[in-house]
C-alpha cells in the first residue's frame, strides 16, 4: 500500500492532505481555481470565518483583495453576511471547516440561504477524519445533516481534478451548495479527462460484474487503489464514484448495482446518514436486494490523531478496502 | 418611474401620522378576520413602517426588485400583518388579498416569506435579518449602488447570539449604508423580555453604530432619527425605539399577554372603534 512520506505518530491537526507515494499532488486547487474564476467572473465574493489559510481561499484574497471578507469566528455571520450579499446580485463562496458550519450554522444555512435559493457556495473544509483535531473538528454527520435541508446541492468530490471543476460549476448552479473541500496538497486521482456532471455518479471503474464498489469523496481513489491491488488475484471490481451526494443519482445507482452480485459502500463519514444509508434506501425502494458491505465510520465521536492513525483506528484505510474485496465483509 | 419620497425634503407629519393610523386600520381589518394575531407588536411598529415606506426610503412599488432600491428588512417575520399592510399602502400588495392574512393556503401567511412580493427575506427564524442586512449592504457598496439597507429586528431578538455577531460585522465593515431600527416594545414569546439586555443603546454604541434612542410611536421624532442617520461618515446607524404594543387602543396596551392576541368575535368592533376614536 501507498505510505505517507510525513505522517507517521505525527498528529496532523490541520488534516492537511500529505504527499503520498506515486501519487501527484496539486496545491490549493480550490482557491487557485476561484482566484481565476474571479477574474471572469467579478460578482463572485469570497468569505472566510477565520479559516482562510485552513480552507485555501487566500489566492482568492490576494488576487481579489476588495471583494474578499473575513468575518472572524462567527460561523451564522457568515453564513448571514454570504446570503445578504448573494440578495444583491452576489455569488457568494464562504469557507470554514465542515464541521463548524454544519454544526453551528444550520437554521442560518437551511433558511437564510437553501430556502430563498441563495447563491451561497459553502467549501467546507476537512470533512471526516481529514481532520485530526478530534471530535470538536471532526465533521462525521455533515452529509446526514445537509441532506436534510431541501433545495440544497451537496457535493463530495474525489479529487483535484474534480475539485477544480466543482469550484467553475456551482457558479452556475442555482442555489445553495455546499462542498466538501479538500485542501493543502491535494492528490489528483482521476483521468485528466474526467467530467464532473451535478446529479450524475461516474463509473471509474468497469469491472467483472461480481462486485461493485460505490464511493464519495476521496474514497473512491481509495477504492480504485484497492481495485488495482486485487487485480491480480481475479477480483475485478467495478467502481461508481457519487460525486454528488444531492440531488441524489438514484437510477445511477441502482443502474450499477444491477449489474454487480455484491456492493462495498464506501465514505469518509458515518454508514448512517450518508452514502450507505441513501444507496440502501434506493435499492430498496427499487426491490434491488444485495449483499453489502459498509466502509465508514461508526456512530460515535473519534480521537484526535494523525489521518493514517485514525483510519486505520476506524477501519476506512487501504487494508479495510482490500479485505471487504477478499473477504467480502 | 415613480420614487417615494426621496429625497425628503421635509417630513410632512400629519400625512405620515394619516399613513400610521391607515396601517393600523388595515391590520386591525386582517386580525378580526382571522379572530387573532401578532397585532400589538403590529400596531407598535406601524409609525416606523409609516415613515420609511412614505419618508425615508428610497422605493419604487411598479418594480419591487429594482436594483438599486432602498431595502427594509423585517426580522421578525411573525410582524407579518404590519408588514402586508405597509405593503399593501405602499403598492405592492393588491389591497383586497389582505383579509386572506394567515388563512390556510394564503399568499400573506402569518410569518413573512421572500416569495411574497416587496419581502426581502424570510423572517421569523430569529435573529437572521441583521447578518443579512449586513450582507446586502456590503454588496451594494460594491457596486457602487447609493441604495441603503433599513432592518428591523426586536429587543427579544437581542437575546440571539448570532444578532451580536452581525452588530460586530457591521462596524467592521463600516457599514454606513446600514440602519437598524430596534423594536424594544419589552415583550417576547413568554412574557416580558426576559434577560439583562439593556441599556440596548449603550450596547449598540459600544458595538460600533452611531446610536439614537427616541419615542418609537413619535413621528416627528422618528423623521428626526431617520434624517440623521443618512450620513456616510463609515458607521452603521441604530435608532432604538421605545415603542408600546398595541399602540393607539388602550384596551391592548394595556394588555398583560399582548405577545400573541386573541380577541373574542364580538370585540373586534369595539376595539376598531377604539382606535377611530382614539385617532379622531
Amino acid at each position: 500500500m501507498p505510505d505517507s512520506q510525513t505522517l507517521g505518530n505525527r498528529t496532523r491537526g490541520m488534516g492537511e492532505i500529505v504527499d503520498i507515494a506515486g501519487k501527484t499532488t496539486e496545491i490549493a486547487p480550490f482557491g487557485n481555481t476561484l482566484a481565476e474564476l474571479g477574474r471572469e467572473r467579478p460578482e463572485i465574493v469570497g468569505l472566510t470565518a477565520d479559516m482562510g489559510r485552513y480552507s485555501d481561499i487566500l489566492p482568492f484574497r490576494d488576487a481579489h483583495p476588495d471583494r474578499f471578507f473575513n468575518v472572524g469566528m462567527a460561523e451564522q455571520n457568515l453564513v448571514l453576511i454570504a446570503a445578504g450579499l448573494s440578495k444583491v446580485g452576489k455569488i457568494a463562496y464562504c469557507t470554514t471547516y465542515s464541521v463548524f458550519v454544519t454544526r453551528r450554522a444550520y437554521d442560518f444555512i437551511a433558511i437564510a440561504c437553501a430556502h430563498s435559493m441563495a447563491n451561497v457556495k459553502i467549501f467546507a473544509g476537512m470533512p471526516g477524519l481529514l481532520n485530526g483535531y478530534g471530535a470538536t473538528h471532526q465533521a462525521t454527520e455533515d452529509l446526514n445533516m445537509m441532506r436534510g435541508i431541501a433545495d440544497l446541492t451537496i457535493i463530495d468530490p474525489c479529487d483535484a481534478t474534480e475539485l477544480k471543476q466543482v469550484v467553475r460549476a456551482v457558479a452556475d448552479i442555482p442555489g445553495t451548495v455546499y462542498v466538501r473541500n479538500l485542501r493543502g496538497k491535494v492528490p489528483v486521482e482521476l483521468p485528466a479527462d474526467y467530467k464532473f456532471e451535478l446529479g450524475k455518479a461516474k463509473v471509474l471503474r468497469e469491472g467483472n460484474g461480481e462486485i461493485g464498489m460505490i464511493s464519495t469523496g476521496y474514497m473512491s481513489a481509495r477504492g480504485l487503489d484497492a481495485a488495482r491491488i486485487v487485480q491480480s488475484e481475479g477480483h475485478d471490481v467495478g467502481l461508481l464514484h457519487v460525486g454528488t451526494i444531492k440531488p441524489f443519482d438514484k437510477k445511477g445507482v441502482i443502474e450499477f448495482a444491477r449489474r454487480h452480485k455484491r456492493l462495498i459502500i464506501a465514505e469518509n463519514h458515518k454508514t448512517t446518514g450518508g452514502l450507505a444509508s441513501l444507496v440502501i434506501e434506493a435499492l430498496y425502494e427499487a426491490g434491488v436486494y444485495m449483499p453489502v458491505v459498509k466502509i465508514g465510520l461508526a456512530d460515535s465521536f473519534f480521537e484526535c490523531g494523525s489521518q493514517e492513525y485514525l483510519e486505520k483506528k476506524y477501519e476506512v484505510d487501504l487494508p479495510r478496502f482490500v479485505r471487504a474485496i477478499r473477504e467480502g465483509v | 418611474m415613480t420614487l417615494r419620497n426621496h429625497p425628503p425634503a421635509e417630513p410632512d407629519i400629519a400625512s405620515l401620522k394619516a399613513h400610521a393610523l391607515d396601517l393600523r386600520r388595515k391590520m386591525m381589518g386582517m386580525a378580526s378576520g382571522k379572530g387573532e394575531g401578532y397585532i400589538a407588536q403590529g400596531l407598535g411598529i406601524a409609525d416606523c413602517l409609516a415613515a420609511l415606506y412614505f419618508h425615508e426610503m428610497r422605493h419604487d412599488p411598479a418594480r419591487a426588485d429594482w436594483a438599486d432600491r432602498d431595502r427594509f428588512l423585517l426580522s421578525t417575520g411573525h410582524y407579518s400583518i404590519a408588514m402586508y399592510a405597509v405593503l399593501a399602502q405602499a403598492g405592492y400588495l393588491d389591497v383586497a388579498e389582505l383579509p386572506s392574512y394567515g388563512i390556510n393556503g394564503s399568499a400573506l401567511p402569518m410569518s413573512t416569506f421572500d416569495t411574497t412580493n416587496g419581502v426581502e427575506i424570510v423572517g421569523g427564524s430569529l435573529g437572521h435579518g441583521l447578518g443579512q442586512a449586513v450582507g446586502m449592504a456590503m454588496g451594494l457598496r460594491l457596486d457602487g449602488s447609493p441604495a441603503r439597507v433599513f432592518c428591523e429586528f426586536s429587543d427579544g431578538e437581542l437575546d440571539e447570539g448570532s444578532t451580536w455577531e452581525s452588530a460586530m460585522g457591521a462596524a467592521t465593515f463600516k457599514c454606513d449604508n446600514l440602519v437598524v431600527l430596534i423594536d424594544c416594545n419589552g415583550i417576547q414569546a413568554d412574557g416580558p423580555v426576559t434577560v439583562a439586555i439593556e441599556p440596548v443603546a449603550d450596547k449598540m454604541t459600544a458595538f460600533g453604530f452611531e446610536t439614537y434612542e427616541i419615542d418609537g410611536n413619535d413621528m416627528a421624532a422618528l423623521a428626526e432619527a431617520l434624517g440623521k442617520c443618512r450620513e456616510p461618515n463609515g458607521k452603521p446607524k441604530a435608532i432604538v425605539l421605545r415603542t408600546i404594543p398595541g399602540f393607539g387602543i388602550p384596551t391592548i396596551m394595556a394588555r398583560e399577554r399582548a405577545h400573541f392576541v386573541r380577541v373574542g368575535n364580538d370585540e373586534w368592533d369595539a376595539l376598531i372603534a377604539e382606535l377611530e376614536h382614539e385617532n379622531a
